[in-house]
């Protein structure tokens, strides 16, 4: 009566699922548009220490990363294994390198005393207080959204190398680079607002 | 009573065919793990039926509790922190463990996919994960209980008291998380099984109501949800680090909690009621033998809910210090989704004006359904509009009436659709004249529990209220009775239908003389529920065939 390999089903299925994934963002938007709107000149001011440099280099390995993903499909369809598999290494690789940029990134602001709770932020302004507040909000639930993304792009090389990814049957694959794709737009909305808010 | 055969010949047959009851689906696991670990959606829909009963009965005594307190001015018998507690678990699990996931995850999962033809969910085991999370979500909700104190913040965590009480307030709105992902997920799983497999003859307009309203809530499930998930998940944040988005000393704005809070639990209300409204609209037509008057407009209503609804959040916030634009603008938009639900009782009206009614428990529910959840609408009109609702803000009033829009409305669908499908659900029929003793009692003694709440809301009784001044006494007592009628009328409705599985099988294919799928496999339903290719009629209300055979029955 029904067709369980149905693959576009499955796809359909996932782009639900990402939809809700842009509302859970979404929540978050509708904060920073609110205080934006409240505390322009503290966001300014606050989107001028983060280090722009850090946000342009990991806005690329992303583009990158996306790029080696979606190559990595077509290499499927094609039937090329060792392709594939390169790709998806390649995006792992690049989300890897994504994550240890924004513990330096972290860690650089932390030492200087800027995180939820410090001295420097209560005794400053409130709204780079929120502006802060907001950035590790986001960029924080986004790197664990960078985490889920690899765990899902490991998922699916494995299942390449043991052959059960084929090219007749690689839902998973398409459905993982689809979650990817989708992490890497959510970062081209947190770039411009956090590191370009000038 | 010629109509309602416990052995019919003539309505459908006792088919011999092994029902979804001695098949387990996989097939290699036996006995409890049979249960466990199936993948079919009938075993998932009747895993989630006992394990939501069980917290529903849970939620109906702390409820039962709230009003033995009330009873009496003073301390009756709880403290006051204790009785904060009461409401805040009574809320909690009534809409997280109850109301949200009755209709969808137990006849939705049951109903769905028979009723569009096909053999179980798109995901059976992305069913089965929604159920463990399900499971999950109540543990948790319990875990909350054991460390720390009672949540006593109400169930709609309100910032600054949510960060700040020292009760368990993390576990759970963690609870909450967790139930969220599980409703959102059933919601993925009912959109793409009826995009994906629906019958090849079956279009659009041939899908019954109830899979239509189920399509509608699904959308507000998946659309909705993840804004509160987030919310929640910033209470904890804040809990946990401080980081002071909702404090107005560290420059955060408590309102926006509220803001974000309501834009996922307004629209949940419709999650609530939608699939309430899709049973009443199978029940009616079956009952009155008639086809369903006005089939588009209860589809095109049930979408127009999903989408007006997304948009009338703040009108529970008029009190809140919302610029008055945004009070007229909200209280008009919750005036406009009051359209959509008349639309509907305008139908089912109809459908019973000049049919040929035959009287049955569930269309005794749904006549209860229709009343009270009319007045549940129209008290609703008195909280939209900006003027009124000042004078009843977090009043009684409201209490009064979301208890007749939520409980006389999802809560009757839901007594409705068990005595409706429990035949087709476990083969059995119940006893007719104890179910209508069960709902007479469930539905006088709403009124007399709930209407006195109106008039002590209009009197100024605050809700949440742990004491009051003398001259609510009188209110109070009264309620308190009417509580407990309500309470012993649903016992004996459950208790009548949880007798019938201690007797034999007894139910033909066809109890009512329903048109949709269901009701054209056995009794149980086999494994794969359905024997032969379902016939999709051209029309799904279509009752020409259903008269013929009663015709004919009574001249025999």
């Amino acid at each position: 009566m029904s067709s369980h390999s149905d693959e576009s089903g499955k796809k359909l299925g996932m782009w639900l699922f990402l939809y809700t994934e842009i509302f859970l963002f979404g929540g978050l938007f509708v904060l920073y548009a609110v205080y934006f709107a409240r505390y322009t000149s503290e966001f300014v001011a606050g989107g001028k220490e983060l280090d722009q440099l850090f946000g342009v280099v990991n806005t690329v390995i992303l583009l990158i990363s996306s790029f080696a993903v979606a190559a990595s499909i077509t290499a499927v369809q094609r039937n090329q294994q060792k392709r594939t598999l390169a790709g998806l290494g390649v995006a792992l690789i690049c989300g890897l390198v994504f994550l240890i940029n924004k513990y330096f990134e972290w860690s650089h602001k932390v030492a200087n005393d800027i995180f939820p709770g410090s001295e420097k932020l209560a005794e400053g302004p409130e709204g780079q207080n929120i502006f802060f507040g907001l950035y590790y909000m986001i960029t924080g639930l986004h790197s664990i959204h960078i985490i889920i993304g690899m765990v899902l792009l490991l998922v699916s090389l494995v299942c390449v190398k043991i052959e059960k990814i084929t090219p007749t049957r690689f839902a998973l694959l398409e459905n993982s680079g689809l979650y990817w794709h989708l992490v890497d737009l959510i970062w081209i909305f947190v770039f411009p607002l956090f590191y370009l808010v000038v | 009573m010629p109509v309602f055969h416990m052995d019919n010949r003539l309505w459908g047959s006792m088919d011999i065919t092994q029902s979804f009851f001695e098949t387990p689906a996989p097939a290699r696991y036996k006995g409890i793990l049979s249960w466990l670990i199936t993948t079919d959606h009938k075993r998932i829909s009747l895993m989630y039926l006992f394990s939501i009963l069980f917290w529903f009965f849970l939620a109906i005594l702390l409820g039962g509790l709230i009003r033995l307190e009330l009873m009496f001015p003073g301390q009756t018998f709880v403290s006051a922190q204790v009785y904060n507690s009461l409401f805040t678990l009574h809320g909690v699990i009534m809409i997280f463990l109850f109301i949200i996931p009755a209709l969808p995850a137990i006849f939705g999962n049951f109903f769905l996919p028979i009723q569009i033809g096909t053999d179980d969910v798109f995901f059976p085991k992305l069913n089965l994960l929604s159920w463990y999370l399900y499971m999950a979500g109540g543990i948790i909700a319990i875990l909350s209980l054991f460390s720390d104190g009672f949540p006593d913040t109400g169930w709609t965590f309100y910032v600054p008291f949510s960060i700040s009480t020292h009760t368990n307030v993390s576990t759970a709105v963690f609870a909450a998380f967790v139930l969220g992902l599980s409703s959102m997920l059933t919601g993925l799983n009912f959109i793409t099984t009826i995009h994906r497999m629906r019958h090849s003859l079956m279009g659009w307009m041939q899908i019954p109501l109830f899979t239509w309203s189920l399509y509608a809530t699904a959308w507000v499930q998946l659309l909705a949800t993840p804004v509160v998930s987030i919310t929640l998940l910033l209470v904890m944040v804040e809990r946990y680090v401080g980081v002071g988005l909702f404090d107005p000393a560290k420059g955060g704005d408590p309102i926006l909690y509220q803001h974000l809070f309501w834009m996922y639990s307004h629209p949940a209300v419709y999650i609530m009621i939608l699939p309430g409204m899709g049973v009443i609209s199978e029940i009616i037509p079956v009952f009155a033998r008639k086809s369903i008057f006005g089939y588009k407009a209860i589809v095109a209503s049930s979408m127009a809910i999903a989408v007006a609804g997304s948009l009338v959040w703040a009108h529970h916030m008029y009190a809140s210090g919302m610029s008055d634009t945004a009070v007229f603008v909200f209280s008009l938009l919750t005036f406009v989704v009051a359209i959509p639900s008349a639309i509907k009782v305008f139908s089912w009206v109809s459908t019973l004006y000049k049919g040929a009614i035959q009287m049955a428990p569930p269309l005794f529910l749904s006549l209860c359904f229709i009343y009270l959840f009319s007045v549940g609408g129209l008290t609703g009109l008195v909280l939209g509009a900006a003027g009124t609702n000042i004078h009843v803000h977090d009043t009684h009033f409201v209490v009064a009436h979301f208890h007749f829009t939520m409980f006389g409305g999802t809560g009757f669908a839901f007594f409705a659709a068990l005595h409706y499908w429990w035949p087709k659900m476990f083969g059995r029929m119940y006893n007719f004249k104890r179910a209508y003793i069960g709902a007479a009692l469930l539905t006088g003694g709403f009124m007399f529990h709930y209407v006195p709440m109106f008039i002590l809301g209009l009197q100024g009784m605050p809700r949440r209220y742990f004491d009051y001044l003398p001259r609510y006494e009188t209110g109070n007592f009264l309620a308190g009775f009417g509580a407990a009628f309500m309470i012993i009328g649903m016992f004996l409705m459950i208790m009548n239908l949880l007798f019938t599985l201690r007797k034999p099988r007894n139910a033909s294919s066809d109890p009512w003389g329903g048109t949709t799928l269901e009701w054209q496999t056995p009794s149980p339903p086999p494994l794969h529920n359905f024997i032969s290719e379902p016939e999709i009629l051209k029309y799904p209300y279509d009752f020409t065939g259903v008269v013929e055979r009663y015709s004919k029955e009574t001249k025999e």
